[in-house]
């Protein structure tokens, strides 16, 4: 029993990171139907400017508490990774705004190679440490393992959730945001600036694809330029089996994606697969959820229209 | 387009010209004296990668269904056959003694097949369920399938696992090459050209219009797929057969990817300029080897570029300027 909560615990905070790239997905889809493929990219931008900002910042503040000294270092790698977002958006996206969706997924495709292989340029292909920003410490509840680190990473997940929920019930952004998904051609006569609300949406999502980048860095501890490539691809896999485009569907696919990969390679042994396999689980469960209920768990069935 | 017979036609003069030229005729050393290996194994290439991108190009060009699993069925292709010449060779060529010379080159044509034929399979097995999809999702799922298969065999220790398998004997030679994509631009370029080639062209135009008119739109993106996956088996089967070393890491997403750059550079739909394309990647890919860190940041920038200045690639439509006999469209 023990063990299943310690899996459980696991889990958990891998699928805290899942959801926060799945939200960026979602709502990219939601605003622009379409999937940007760069966006597990932006997760390793976030984890490798969560490293600079560190070394750079380290002298600057000296004797600060680490918690504050944490916080900075998440905010600015959040900003650098929405600014990127933005970046990329206006000069690789926008050109192609009513172009034929092949095209834009081929050009997603060149932006997420582009970044990977300027990340090998600049930081090299080898894997780098990642700085321990809040001491680790190791708590026992019950025979369950926790450490701190898990814990912060599911806390801060939340309070970003939360935060993000606020933006998009209770602000004009959010209500704009809302609308443009909904119709955009309605938002738009509404007196919406589309332009404007695309390249927020774009932000906000890199940003949290960058939190998200620098929590794993802080859990696992190594980054290298690639190690967008498959956490990006699970992260679509968890927007689409909550339901594209639906928030609380993509925090609910991550966690769940979270939780079941670590108990088929926890349990491989009772289920019969090899932990080998852990990562065919994300896209064994896409093409299920495609083939059985393609809108997702929380999504409802849309009837495609001439 | 020139005709399919054309390209078949001189196709089999050139593959005739080139095994006669390359294969060990004495009395023409002086050929062999002036190509050597390094040429030699880059004309291999180039011959094996024209047939990835024509095949590639058949289904994400023609029948418009964007497959990013190509690098999969060319990792089934090549273990399939390697598998069947290492285990079975020896027996093959016992039962095949009596026609003498001509059974090594028929025992390697049948592993050729075999790795072909298995990739199809494959193909079909993986194309029936996901071809329901369209763009985008269709994408990531043969994307997905492509991982699957590469940790298939990664936790497959029968195939060597992640080590790979090594000590192929190496029985590719530029004519078995050539033979193979000669015989993939033929049979693309027919099939294209035929009702079936009307079929793939309404499914990419416009899918719900061509259900609308009764075409089988299930029935024509599987048999586009499939006949894809069959010849990028082939390539892995050449290719393992080349190379002599196959790891499942050479097959992953990055490798399907640089299939995706040649037919996207050659122009969807175009099997003439996805030729060029895979020709002139291949000796771009050998001169940028001293600066093998830059080689794929100019090939992402060239794909975003290309897609927002010249979406039908950079030498789409070539041959349209050739004449055209009359009554063939």
């Amino acid at each position: 029993m023990n063990e299943l909560f310690q899996q459980l615990v696991n889990g958990l905070s891998l699928g805290a990171i899942y959801a926060l790239i799945a939200l960026g997905y979602t709502m990219v889809y939601g605003v622009l139907r379409f999937i940007n493929f760069a966006h597990g990219d932006l997760f390793m931008v976030g984890a490798f400017a969560g490293l600079y900002f560190h070394k750079w910042l380290k002298p600057a503040v000296a004797g600060w508490p680490d918690w504050g000294v944490a916080l900075i270092i998440l905010s600015s790698a959040m900003l650098m990774g929405a600014v990127l977002g933005i970046i990329i958006e206006r000069l690789a996206y926008k050109p192609l705004r009513g172009r034929p969706k092949l095209t834009v997924l081929i050009t997603a495709i060149g932006v997420s190679l582009l970044l990977e292989y300027l990340g090998q340029l600049g930081f090299g292909a080898a894997p780098r440490g990642f700085p321990t920003l809040l001491e680790a410490r190791t708590l026992s509840l019950a025979g369950v393992r926790i450490s701190s680190i898990q814990v912060t990473v599911v806390v801060a997940t939340l309070l970003l959730l939360v935060g993000l929920r606020f933006i998009v019930m209770k602000t004009r952004m959010g209500l704009a945001m809302r609308a443009l998904s909904l119709n955009p051609t309605a938002a738009a006569l509404m007196g919406v600036n589309t332009s404007a609300v695309i390249s927020f949406t774009f932000g906000l999502g890199s940003a949290l694809a960058a939190a998200a980048g620098v929590f794993y860095a802080s859990l696992y501890q190594a980054i290298d330029p690639f190690m967008g490539v498959l956490p990006g691809m699970k992260a679509f896999v968890a927007a689409v089996l909550g339901g594209i485009g639906i928030l609380s569907g993509a925090a609910l696919g991550g966690i769940l994606l979270g939780i079941v990969e670590t108990l088929v390679v926890g349990y491989s042994g009772v289920l019969g697969i090899p932990p080998g396999y852990r990562d065919a689980v994300a896209f064994v469960i896409l093409i299920l959820i495609l083939l059985f209920k393609p809108s997702g768990l929380l999504g409802k069935s849309q009837r495609e229209k001439v | 387009m020139i005709g399919p017979k054309g390209l078949f036609v001189s196709a089999v003069i050139a593959v005739g010209a080139v095994s006669y030229l390359f294969t060990g005729h004495p009395e023409m050393s002086w050929t062999l004296a002036q190509i050597d290996d390094y040429l030699l194994n880059i004309l291999i290439l180039m011959g094996i990668n024209v047939v990835l991108a024509v095949s590639l190009n058949l289904v994400n060009g023609h029948a418009g269904q964007f497959s990013l699993g190509h690098a999969g069925f060319m990792a089934v292709g090549a273990y399939g056959s390697a598998a069947l010449t290492m285990f079975l060779g020896q027996a093959g060529l016992t039962v095949l003694q009596p026609i003498g010379g001509l059974a090594a080159p028929l025992l390697f044509c049948i592993v050729l097949i075999f790795g072909g034929v298995l990739a199809a399979m494959v193909g079909l097995l993986v194309g029936i369920p996901s071809l329901r999809l369209r763009g985008d999702y269709l994408a990531i799922v043969t994307l997905g399938f492509g991982e699957i298969i590469r940790v298939v065999i990664q936790n497959a220790d029968g195939l060597g696992g992640a080590r790979g398998l090594t000590g192929i004997p190496a029985h590719t030679t530029l004519g078995w090459t050539f033979a193979v994509a000669a015989s993939s631009i033929y049979v693309v370029g027919s099939l294209v050209n035929s009702t079936y080639g009307r079929g793939f062209i309404a499914v990419r135009d416009d899918e719900i219009a061509a259900e609308a008119m009764g075409i089988n739109t299930t029935k024509y993106k599987v048999i586009a797929f499939t006949v894809g996956a069959f010849f990028a088996g082939l390539a892995g089967a050449l290719y393992a057969h080349f190379i002599g070393y196959i790891t499942p890491e050479g097959f992953n997403f990055l490798k399907s990817v640089d299939v995706v750059v040649m037919v996207i550079l050659g122009g969807m739909g175009s099997t003439a300029g996805v030729t060029v394309a895979a020709v002139a990647l291949t000796v771009l890919n050998e001169l940028l080897r001293q600066a093998e860190q830059y080689r794929m940041v100019v090939f992402a920038l060239l794909l975003i570029i290309l897609m927002i200045l010249r979406p039908q690639g950079l030498i789409g439509n070539l041959g349209s300027w050739l004449p055209r006999k009359r009554g063939r469209s």
